[in-house]
């Protein structure tokens, strides 16, 4: 028995998430006697590779098949579910994020596994299987129990946090079976920032509001984001007047973002919004009106002009980091 | 080319969430129900595809797992512009229920495009599409913020980290959508209401399914801590604060 | 007796909450200090078909029944009873008064643009010197054997300005008193008609309102609606149905500012406590739900019984003076239970208190309608 992880990698390099999900998985297999099995697709080094092993893989199975250079979903359901079988794998863990959810779902039923999506800890019971997830938007948990010999979970990020634990991994090659008619998905175009730190694995979110009152205040923020190295997101008033891309629209429709500091500036906190920001460890909430409900949720709060504050906060944090 | 719309009936965005029998069950009680908000944009987007490709597109239909409790719900599906409605007469289970059901359907009257939302707001599980794809073994593409038909070439863009990609597929195939797919959801207009009165809701009985997880019970977040005010002429405490209180900075 | 709406009536109901706050919310207060008239968000109330919604299918309309029409109206004036009042002049006088009394070809040329959406009508009653005594009329139009000459001013006149399609109650015959006066439709840019400048109002600013001046206007007797001297019971008749718009938009006035204030209640902190835990502001919160509940229930029963067309005149006249005095009521309460901040624009409540004044006022006021139904009973 293994647990299997799908390690995903960003331009050659596993993200911050990646090794989160192979602690968990470390943990995960100390409580059930197995051991931690990471899959890589693309072209990764083996330094990196290596990596893995920081925090308890014990093998690694690499697959450069140039067909899986960009994701289909068939494809790479395909490709996990072979080292699936050949690992005699009983746990498969992925990322909770676009490609984890895009491929978990489809695993489950060619492995006939049953599938939690969004776990944000280790299971409360191993038998029954038992395991929380986040429910209703994150107005609830869930405890739910997976009856399927095969179990498989996406994990939420910055859920569990990264935990190293040394060991010194194997590396093999791994050649997946696939039909060149399995692949119907065909990419024409990549458009992608790259240097920049994601929304959904940045630790600290900058984010902007409607108090922020129009696109060209938006400097504070982004300086603020690049000065503690995060990054920048807004609620949902602000990308519907197209004053930030969707990308960076955060809440219940949005993306759903989990870092260790959230700063809302200029953000009410419609409970839309916090559905997708109540899992930040702090939330600091800066807004002119005292009985926004952004402070119910906030652990730290500044009643006050947002425009005025900003900036104090950026010569805080200087004065902080020199 | 025939589209279809899996729709999930889910409580209003702003619904105060409760649970009865012992944290157990939802409590469905005085719960205002909509279209699961990413299925509404996915039908939304159909339609209007179908308005700028009155040739190509023939059909829309929507497709329900549910009791008759979700009808109002699928009626305005029909109100806002869906020709047809299915409704599989089963209580939904979990994720992988649902997608059987709907493929049981689906291979007996097959479609071009399969459209599905990300996720639903209740029980967040992120899977129908996926579930369905495979079972029909057809491709997917996730996260799609836009879909593009134009002479019966499909032009989808879906996200990834940090961007996203232009892809091209062939039918048939299930989309699965995020926002941006349509700008905002439809207000059903009187003649659309009237004319759902009319429109077909089949409801079809289900088949044997086992679902693959059982949800045991609920809880709710534990409540915050009380918010730490700073004052506003003193936000170098804020910054104090965070790096030796919460040691995050 | 059934109490619960149909899936169709809340569908609308719905639908009409959406398009409010989707629509008519984000510039209501900016609309209503600079008088602005709701342009765009007109074009979407027509294209999801609530001008016209009544009117029947065969004419362009929605088919829909007055019940709905109670919900939409009410939830559109929550947020801006300005658009309401334009829904309602269009909606119950205009078109049910072509729809009711019109000929097929008044109803092909003048009701199906109206019932699209493409037009938007205007009923032209009050004067001067005659504003519910509609027996009184000045304004005057002279048989002149193939045409009427138009001659007079109107006051007050909801969507003078936008409506293409005017009905005008005119005198024809003086001697007859109001046995003699008609009804006739008067397409705007008729040569010899004026408006008067943009009206200074109190409230419901965003709504068109100006005078209209008739100089020798000439207008074809194929345009008078019925017989000849059946103006004066078509404009009693459709005021009857009017009296149920008005009385849903001083619904909506008070159901718009209860709700405003109960959110407030929970949220406002005094003396240690959200000020709703004050029995002082509970008891005012009950008084209002009351009332509100009231109000509803007389508008329902008065479009109940047109709908299944049973006399409604006098439900109609309880229903229109009820919900604009509770109107005045909730929404002076309103103000009071937000303080200061009731008393400025960004809190809504003073604006709906403005406009709630307008609701005693016009279409009959609260006291024509005591007339109206005290005459009912004692007859």
């Amino acid at each position: 028995m293994s647990i299997l992880v799908f390690a995903e990698n960003w331009d050659g390099k596993f993200k911050k998430q990646t090794f989160e999900l192979v602690s968990y998985a470390n943990s995960l297999a100390k409580l059930l006697n197995s051991s931690v099995v990471a899959l890589s697709i693309g072209k990764v080094e083996d330094d990196e590779l290596k990596k893995l092993g920081n925090y308890g893989a014990t093998k690694i199975l690499n697959v450069s098949d140039n067909r899986l250079n960009t994701l289909d979903n068939k494809a790479f359901t395909i490709t996990i579910a072979q080292a699936a079988i050949k690992e005699n794998a009983n746990i498969i863990i992925f990322p909770h994020n676009i490609t984890g959810k895009a491929i978990a779902s489809r695993i489950s039923v060619r492995l006939k596994a049953g599938l939690v999506t969004g776990v944000n800890g280790l299971p409360t019971s191993t038998d029954p299987f038992t395991i929380v997830k986040k429910s209703f938007t994150s107005k609830a948990f869930a405890n739910i129990v997976i009856k399927t010999p095969v179990k498989i979970i996406t994990l939420f990020q910055n859920a569990f946090g990264i935990i190293e634990s040394p060991a010194s991994p194997v590396i093999e090659a791994f050649a997946p079976e696939i039909n060149d008619s399995d692949i119907k998905t065909i990419v024409k175009e990549v458009n992608k920032v790259t240097g920049k730190i994601l929304l959904t694995d940045a630790e600290i979110v900058v984010s902007g509001g409607r108090g922020m009152k129009g696109p060209e205040n938006w400097g504070a923020i982004e300086e603020l984001a690049k000065l503690l190295n995060g990054a920048t997101a807004c609620s949902r008033p602000v990308s519907d007047e197209g004053w930030r891309s969707h990308e960076e629209h955060v809440g219940q429709t949005g993306k759903i973002i989990a870092p260790n500091i959230y700063f809302a500036c200029g953000i009410s906190g419609a409970i839309q919004h916090l559905g997708g920001v109540s899992s930040s460890k702090y939330i600091v909430a800066i807004n002119k009106d005292p009985e926004a409900p952004i402070f119910e949720v906030a652990d730290y709060g500044i009643v006050g002009d947002v425009q005025k504050i900003l900036p104090e906060i950026i010569n805080a944090v200087k004065e902080l980091k020199s | 080319m025939k589209i279809l719309i899996c729709i999930s009936n889910v409580p209003d965005t702003t619904t105060k969430i409760k649970f009865t029998n012992n944290n157990t069950t939802f409590d469905v009680a005085g719960v205002q129900w909509i279209i699961n908000p990413w299925d509404e944009l996915a039908l939304t987007r159909a339609i209007e595809l179908k308005e700028t490709n009155a040739g190509t597109i023939e059909n829309i239909t929507v497709i329900h797992v549910g009791l008759n409790t979700s009808d109002p719900t699928i009626r305005k599906a029909l109100a806002i512009g869906a020709d047809k409605a299915i409704r599989i007469n089963a209580e939904a289970k979990d994720s992988y229920f649902v997608a059987a059901q709907i493929a049981e359907f689906v291979k007996k009257e097959p479609f071009d495009v399969i459209l599905c939302g990300i996720e639903s707001s209740d029980y967040n599980g992120f899977s129908v599409g996926g579930m369905l794809s495979e079972l029909l073994d057809y491709p997917s593409v996730s996260a799609l913020s836009s879909l593009e038909i134009a002479n019966a070439e499909i032009k989808l863009k879906r996200g990834i980290d940090g961007g996203h990609e232009v892809i091209s597929i062939v039918t048939p195939f299930v989309g699965i959508v995020q926002k941006g797919i349509a700008k905002e959801a439809r207000i059903p207009n009187m003649r659309g209401i009237m004319m759902a009165k009319a429109k077909p809701l089949q409801v079809v009985e289900p088949v044997l399914i086992d679902n693959f997880t059982e949800f045991v019970s609920f809880e709710y977040p534990k409540p915050k801590a009380t918010c730490k005010k700073i004052d506003p002429e003193n936000v170098k405490e804020l910054i104090n604060l965070l790096h030796n209180e919460a040691k995050v900075i | 007796m059934n109490f619960e709406y149909t899936e169709e009536q809340k569908m609308i109901q719905q639908a009409a909450k959406d398009f409010a706050e989707r629509e008519l919310l984000h510039d209501v207060i900016e609309r209503d200090e600079k008088s602005i008239f709701p342009t765009e968000a007109m074009k979407k109330l027509v294209e999801l078909g609530f001008l016209g919604m009544m009117t029947d299918p065969k004419w362009g309309g929605g088919g829909m029944d007055t019940i709905s029409y109670v919900l939409a109206m009410e939830e559109i004036s929550k947020i801006d009873s300005s658009v309401g009042v334009v829904m309602s002049v269009s909606n119950s006088l205009v078109m049910w008064g072509l729809e009711t009394y019109g000929n097929d070809a008044q109803k092909e040329k003048y009701l199906r643009p109206l019932a699209t959406g493409q037009t938007i009508g205007a009923f032209l009653l009050s004067e001067p010197e005659a504003g519910s005594d509609a027996t009184s009329q000045r304004t005057t139009a002279e048989d002149k054997g193939d045409h009427y000459l138009i001659n007079g001013t109107k006051n007050w006149i909801t969507n003078a300005n936008c409506a293409s399609t005017y009905i005008v109650i005119a005198q024809t015959y003086p001697d007859k008193k109001h046995k003699g006066i008609n009804a006739i439709i008067v397409d705007k840019n008729t040569p010899g008609i004026t408006l008067g400048p943009h009206e200074k109002k109190m409230g419901m600013r965003s709504s068109d309102t100006h005078s209209v001046m008739f100089n020798d206007v000439k207008i074809p007797k194929e345009n008078r609606i019925g017989e000849d001297g059946f103006g004066f019971t078509f404009a009693m008749k459709t005021l009857d149905g009017g009296r149920i718009g008005i009385a849903s938009q001083a619904l909506g006035i008070a159901s718009g500012a209860f709700e405003r204030a109960v959110k407030y209640a929970k949220e406002r902190k005094a003396f240690g406590t959200e000020i709703g835990n004050h029995q002082a502001i509970a008891f005012k919160l009950s008084d209002m739900a009351v009332k509100i509940e009231n109000s509803r229930n007389l508008c329902l029963k008065a479009a109940w019984l047109k709908d299944q067309h049973l006399p409604y005149g006098i439900a109609s006249a309880m229903a229109k003076q009820y919900c604009a005095d509770i109107a005045m009521e909730v929404t002076t309460e309103a103000v009071q239970i937000h303080g200061g901040y009731g008393y400025v624009a960004e809190y809504h409540v003073e604006r709906l208190m403005r406009e709630a004044k307008l609701t005693q006022i016009y279409e009959g006021t609260s006291e024509v309608q005591k007339i109206v139904i005290s005459r009912s009973i004692l007859k």
